[in-house]
Parts: structure tokens; sequence; C-alpha cells
């Protein structure tokens, strides 16, 4: 059952006049986060678009303690973190994570990332992957998808496909994975309140598909529109893994019947990004669709859930 | 010029004063962040289903808005101060009681009216 | 209880850890560190740490490393990690981060040469690669020195009047690895002379200050609430905090050997037999342990030689080096180091130090022993007879030559005048 609207806690944890894009889909993505955490939570942040959110100098419209840090080393931070919290005996209470973007987790935080999640420290790790280094100035990342233009696969695109973040991390065994999008705040909250849940068993991996304006070329008002267009499709499915199991979330189940996936064209066309596609891209898209929802279909009947 | 006894306990002070940079907690830390604002949005209450209702009950425009800018009250307020004018919230909104409409040339963080 | 064992340097710092009741430890294993943190492992598992209910958290580099004893650090714990060479230098972003936020950090390092080629054995260019990062820097000579520098340094970083991290430094293998007896103090003793830290930032209590380490604009920010400071005021209190530390360095010496009745010189140099010295040995940890004997038989041969052996590297003791070195003539400088391109680190900071002194003395540097290279007293005799003997050449004081000492290329080969 999911969380009604007006069930949504009043409270905030972001005040409003932010440094952040209008349109931002990073900032709905923090905004929600953090208020199912709560105000007993530390966050870690690596350099980030959301160092940016956190505001430039003396002042800061962030509610709770965050700790900014070096681009490679939020894992390692949070680890930190919650040993203090272990020693002070602070650690029920008090909730940290860790909130870094696709280039500070996919690239150049892997090492951290996984070392953390392999001794089972005690944090929620969250990637707000928009694809690319839209900081910097949206060069490409791992985790941009194949065909992508950014300002460093400017005319033709990105030759490869992102890397899969997903399965890296379930190969670590966590106790909590899940993915959001800016489109399903409600979704959002709901796995964050989980992932609060687990806390005490390891590293809790949240990855949320967060739309960007200027990185991704869609208009600014469609920065919820165009991640439920993800969704809608199939190609980016919301789903948790809870202790190894595959569910997948209430907006994307009816997904896993491919005749009810919408065509992913009308997601792309939405981006200037691949304003360049050609039906050869397009099919490129399908077929990694097809195989993503192949290989969890595959799943979801070993457990006995299709 | 020499280092006095006050120069030392003058740096000293500094020293002890200014340790790790630390942020407080402030309300439009970009400033009047509605001053960015091309297009602006306004209600047309009769399209609004929470206050036709007059429960609380839609509020997509509270939930999606990035900058925290619509309050969740009958009728929702746009915060104009804040209001970026990125109209996700128009985009959104099931009824399309929502409209964005042009800023004045030199949007006026104080006005509520919009550019009619 | 006080106890007396006869351990290795890098054990004499994990008991120093113990008594300290350091709450967070973070490390990665490199050669020569690794025991150390080996040995804290072993006390935390075994219950003996239970006080400061003592975090290992065993990482998987040493970037990592220094990361979680910095997080730690600000959220109010006594932090501890140690490493060598190759391991240090994957920290540096993180050490530029831990002084910057002015977290008293407490770090070992188990010097040792930076490849490449690779080598595992001792030499300062690790210690001396990270001078800049705005760490205090202390270095020592024995097993005792390491447990009793580790202990001050938690007293000095964690003094509201400095809260800046800090080094301590001692030669891998020669120290490390070394058994020698070491003093363990008892615990209400050392908590007598080390108090409870009292974190200037604490993550879990930051009330409406949440937000740490932002991005810092070059100007103040300025706004009705209140103007804050910009990068540049940092930097200048941080440097204002190191010009100002030698009070309290100073007086952590004094306090310690009125509790625990032992001394290293004044806190921040060793001087041996200077006072009537004409020649003065300047040197750091192995090296300066080695002239010590070395001073005793030119001594034995008349020469009038003393040893300043340099404690406290950073915040540098400019004032109390000019004084140490005002009655000496020649200065000859051992360097287990190099300044690549210029010349030994120690050498030019003496002369840039001594500079403006009225009759400065002659300034004569060598390098010796890098990579393990071993040091004998006759290498060291050499080069004070040849300091000694060229010292009014004006020749020699003006060339920009750098100077080896136990170099064997002739038994490479090479000999003066070939090809």
């Amino acid at each position: 059952m999911v969380i009604k609207v007006k069930d949504l806690p009043e409270e905030e944890y972001i005040l409003p006049g932010t440094r952040m894009c209008s349109g931002c889909g990073l900032q709905i993505a923090y905004r929600w986060a953090l208020k199912a955490l709560g105000p007993n939570t530390i966050v870690c942040n690596p350099a980030s678009c959301s160092t940016v959110t956190g505001g430039v100098g003396g002042y800061t419209p962030i509610k709770v303690p965050v700790m900014y840090n070096c681009f490679e080393t939020v894992a390692a931070h949070a680890s930190g973190v919650s040993a203090a919290l272990a020693a002070k005996k602070k650690d029920k209470e008090i909730v940290v994570v860790a909130w870094a973007g696709d280039g500070g987790t996919y690239d150049i935080g892997i090492q951290g990332l996984s070392g953390a999640a392999e001794r089972r420290s005690n944090f929620i790790y969250v990637c707000y992957n928009n694809q690319a280094y839209m900081n910097t100035g949206i060069q490409r990342s791992s985790a941009t998808p194949f065909g992508a233009k950014t300002t460093t696969t400017p005319i033709i695109g990105k030759a490869q496909v992102n890397k899969n973040m997903f399965k890296i991390m379930r190969a670590h065994g966590l106790s909590y994975i899940a993915t959001c999008a800016t489109g399903y705040p409600q979704d959002l909250f709901e796995k964050f309140k989980k992932a609060r849940e687990f806390n005490g068993k390891g590293v809790r991996y949240i990855e949320i598909l967060s739309s960007c304006p200027p990185g991704w070329g869609h208009k600014v008002n469609e920065s919820v529109e165009v991640t439920k267009k993800a969704v809608e499709s199939g190609y980016w499915p919301l789903m948790e893994v809870i202790e190894g199991k595959l569910v997948i979330s209430n907006p994307s189940k009816k997904y896993i019947d491919k005749s009810k996936r919408k065509d992913v064209r009308k997601y792309l066309k939405m981006q200037s990004r691949f304003k360049h596609f050609t039906e050869d891209d397009f099919k490129v898209w399908e077929e990694y669709i097809d195989d993503l929802w192949k290989e969890l279909g595959w799943e979801l009947e070993k457990q006995g859930d299709l | 010029m020499t280092h006095t006894e006050e120069d030392i306990k003058f740096e000293q002070r500094v020293s002890r004063s200014i340790l790790s940079s630390r942020q407080t907690a402030a309300i439009g830390e970009a400033g009047k962040t509605g001053t960015w604002r091309t297009m602006k949005p306004i209600l047309h209450d009769e399209k609004c289903i929470v206050v036709k209702s007059g429960k609380p009950s839609c509020f997509l425009c509270w939930m999606f808005c990035p900058e925290i800018s619509v309050s969740r009250t009958i009728p929702p307020v746009f915060d104009y101060d804040y209001c970026k004018g990125c109209g996700v919230c128009a985009n959104e909104c099931p009824t399309q009681a929502i409209e964005m409409i042009p800023e004045k040339e030199n949007p006026s963080c104080e006005s509520n009216e919009g550019g009619k | 209880m006080v106890k007396k064992i006869v351990i290795t340097g890098n054990h004499a710092a994990a008991y120093a850890c113990k008594s300290a009741g350091v709450e967070v430890v973070a490390a990665y294993p490199i050669t020569p560190q690794s025991p150390v943190v080996e040995k804290i492992s072993e006390f935390v598992e075994a219950g003996e740490m239970t006080k400061s209910n003592t975090q290992f958290v065993c990482v998987e580099s040493e970037q990592s490393a220094i990361s979680a004893v910095i997080a730690a650090s600000a959220t109010g714990c006594r932090v501890f990690t140690a490493s060598s060479a190759n391991g240090l230098a994957y920290m540096f972003e993180l050490l530029c981060w831990a002084a910057g936020s002015r977290l008293p950090v407490v770090m070992c390092i188990a010097m040792r040469g930076l490849g490449a080629p690779w080598t595992v054995w001792t030499d300062h260019q690790d210690a001396f690669s990270v001078r800049d990062v705005g760490f205090m820097q202390q270095f020592v000579e024995s097993n005792q020195e390491i447990y009793d520098t580790v202990l001050m340094s938690y007293r000095i970083a964690e003094d509201p009047r400095v809260y800046l991290p800090a080094f301590v430094s001692y030669d891998g293998y020669i120290l490390s690895h070394t058994m020698m007896p070491v003093q363990i103090e008892d615990d209400d003793k050392v908590s007598k002379f080390l108090p409870t830290l009292k974190p200037h930032t604490d993550l879990t209590n930051m009330g409406t200050r949440p937000g740490l380490n932002p991005v810092t604009p070059p100007d103040l920010t300025v706004r009705p609430e209140g103007n804050t400071p910009g990068y540049y005021e940092f930097r200048y209190s941080m440097q204002k905090a190191h010009e100002n530390a030698f009070e309290v360095i100073e007086e952590a010496a004094r306090d310690f050997a009125k509790i625990f009745g032992r001394s290293y010189g004044n806190g921040i140099y060793k001087a041996y037999k200077a006072d009537d010295a004409e020649i003065l040995i300047f040197a750091v940890a192995s090296v300066a342990s080695e002239s010590r004997g070395v001073v005793d038989r030119l001594r034995e041969e008349g020469l009038k030689i003393g040893l300043i052996s340099l404690k406290l590297f950073r915040p540098f003791p400019v004032k109390y080096l000019r004084e140490a070195f005002s009655k000496a003539n020649l200065v000859v400088v051992f360097d287990r180091d190099i300044g690549y391109g210029y010349e030994g680190i120690l050498a030019y900071e003496i002369k840039a130090a001594l500079y403006p002194s009225e009759n400065r003395p002659i300034i004569r540097g060598f390098i010796v022993g890098l990579g393990g290279r071993d040091i004998t007293p006759e290498d060291l005799i050499g080069g004070v007879k040849k300091a000694v003997s060229e010292k009014d050449d004006r020749n020699v004081q003006l060339a920009t030559h750098t100077d080896f000492i136990g170099l064997k290329l002739d038994q490479l080969g090479f000999k003066k005048g070939g090809n």
C-alpha cells in the first residue's frame, strides 16, 4: 500500500531559496529522503551538485548535520561517523547517510563503497544518479547510458552501455537495496523509511534516477514527468532487494508484462542528449530493457513470484 | 614593525575562534530565488481538487515542488519569494488548475499578483 | 598499572593508543607500519579497550583509513591511524582535509622511502613530503619516545589553543621492528596528563550550525545574520594556530616530565653536548640517534661538537633554533631525505631560519642513508670532518651541488676521469 500524499509529514529539512537549478530533480530526491529519515540524521556528502545544495559559505538550507568531504571518500567518511556513533553508543538513535552522485559512486567512489559494504559498516548509501558529472559541466560517467551526449561524448554520444551498479551492490550481499526515481516521491519516502529500519544491518544501498534539466536537456517543468516515463518504459524498474529477495515495487509491477511497457522513445525524445538517435539507437535501448526484464523475470520465477 | 604582545593575543583569539568552516541554517541561502522566475504559477481555485473538496487530499503540487515553495494548505499557496518558476507543479497537476504565466519584466518578490 | 615491557616501536605506538583511550582507529596494512594496527585490533578483540568502547574500522585503503578517522574525529571521538610511504602519499588529499577542519587527528608514520623503485626500508622522505598539509610534526629517536610523544601529541592537538592534527614519525625497522624497554603508564596517571577530549565540532551536536566543510568562497559571506569567514581567513587562522602552538608544546613537555619523570629536551629539540659546542650536528630521528655516538667519538678527538636533534619539525621552531645555534660557527646537517632539485630539506629549512641571525654559522648539508642504506658512524664522522676542513673555503660555501655520503658508485665501476 502506497502512502497517501496527505499522510506524508509536513516537517521540512531543506529551506527554500537554494542554489539548485530551477526544476532540479536532485532537490526533490534530497527533500523527500530527509523527510523520511527525520532530524536524527547525519549526512556525509562528497563533491557533487548536492554540495552546492548545501550552500556556499557560512549559510546552508539543510537543517540536519552535513559533513562535506572529498570526492572518493564518502563511504569511508560515513563508516567513520558510524564507528564514532557506535563508540558513543548513539548508533541506535542516529542514522548515517552517505549522499553521493553517480560519479562519486560508480567511478571515483566505488572502492570505498565496496569496502564499506563488505565490512558491513552501518549506514545508508544513496546514489542520486543523474547519469553524468553534472556539477563539473555534464561530463560522461560510467553511469551515463548508451548513446547519451555529454560534454566528453559531444558528437556521437556515449558508445558504451552504463555499468550495472545495482548488480554490483547485490553481489555484496547487502541487507537492503532499492531503486527510486524523482517521479515517485511516495515510493522514495517509503524506501528510505525502510532503509532506516534496517539500521544496524550494514550498508543499505538506494539508487535514485534523478532528472537534470540542463544535463539531460528536458524542459524544466518535466523533471518529474521524465523519470515517470523512464519507469513506464521499463527502462528504470523501481524495485527492492530485501535480505536477498527481489521485490518489484508497486509503480513498476505492471511492467513485468512487456505489453504494458510504454515506448521508450517517449522517454528518450524528451531529452536533447538523445536528439541524434537513429532507429538503430532506439533498438539498442529496447534490447537493453528486454534483457533487463528477462533477467528480473527469471529471478521472480525462481522465487515463485511470477 | 615588530610583533607585539597585543598582536599575539589578537592572533590567538582569531585562531581559537575560526576553526572548522561551519554553516548556519538559513532560508534563502541563495537569496530571493523568486527573482530567477520567467514564468509564474497561479492557481485557478475552481479547478483545484483540494479547494473544490475543501479537504486535504491531492497536494501533488506540494509534493513535487523541488523548491519547497508550495504550501500544503487549502488553497495551496505559492511562496513567490523563492519559487523559481520551474512549472513542475503545473505539469503534474491532474486537473490543470495551475497556469504558468509570464512574469513582468522586473519580477517583484513582494507581489502576489502575477503579470496579468 | 605501570609496567616496563620490551616491545617494538610499532607496539609502543599501539600501547600509547590504548593508554590514551582512543575511541576510533582505522588503518590499512603497509610495511613497516602494519604491526601497530595488528596490535590495536588485538587489544580491541581481547576486550582490553572496552573502557573507551574502541571501534576498529578495518578499511580497504589508506585513503579510507584517514577519511574514517577524520569523520570520527568530527563526531567528537579521539582517533588514531598510522601509515608509511606510499600509503601516506595515498592519504595526501585527506591530510589537508583533516588540517583544514582543525581536527585533532593523531597519526604515526613508520618512515619508509617512497617508490619508485620499491623500497620498504627507512628514510624520511615520506614524512617530509607531507610537510605543508598543515599537520604538526614530531620526530622521535626511541620506542619510549614514541609512546610518550603520542600521548603528548594528543594533549597538544586537542588543546583549544591549537586544534591541529599531528604526526609522530619514527624510522621503519630501526624503531618500528626493534625491541626496546618501554614503560607503559597507569591509566589514571595518563588521564591526569591527558584530559578528556573537548571537541570543537561534533556531528551529533551541531545545533543551528549543521554544515561542516562546505564550499567556502574567496571572500566573506555577508548576510544580515552575520558575516562568516572566507577560505583566506580559515587559512590565516590555521597558520596562527601553528605559530602560537609553541607555548602549548613546551607546557605539555613540562607537565609530562612532572607527571612521568621523562623529558625530551624542551619538547621542541634535544640538545646533546651542545652547551660549549662550536660545531653542531643537526638531524632528526635515526640520524640524530646515530649522531650521539659520533659526537662522543669526536669529542674524544678534541672537537668541540654537539648535536641538536630536532623533535618538532612543524610548527618549525625558528626562534628556538636561532637560540640553539647562536654560539656555533659550523652546522653539519644530515638529511635522510631530499627536496629533489634543491637539497636536503632540513638543510634548507635551517638555512632559511638562521639567515637573519647575527654571526650566522656556516651550514653544510649532506644526504645520507636513502632507502635504508646503512649509516655508519664513519659516514657521519667523514661528513663532519669534511665540513670542518672545508668550512672556510669560499668555493665550497658557494657550491650548489648536493653531497651524498655512503654511495657505492665505485663498486658499480664508476670512476672519476673516465667516460
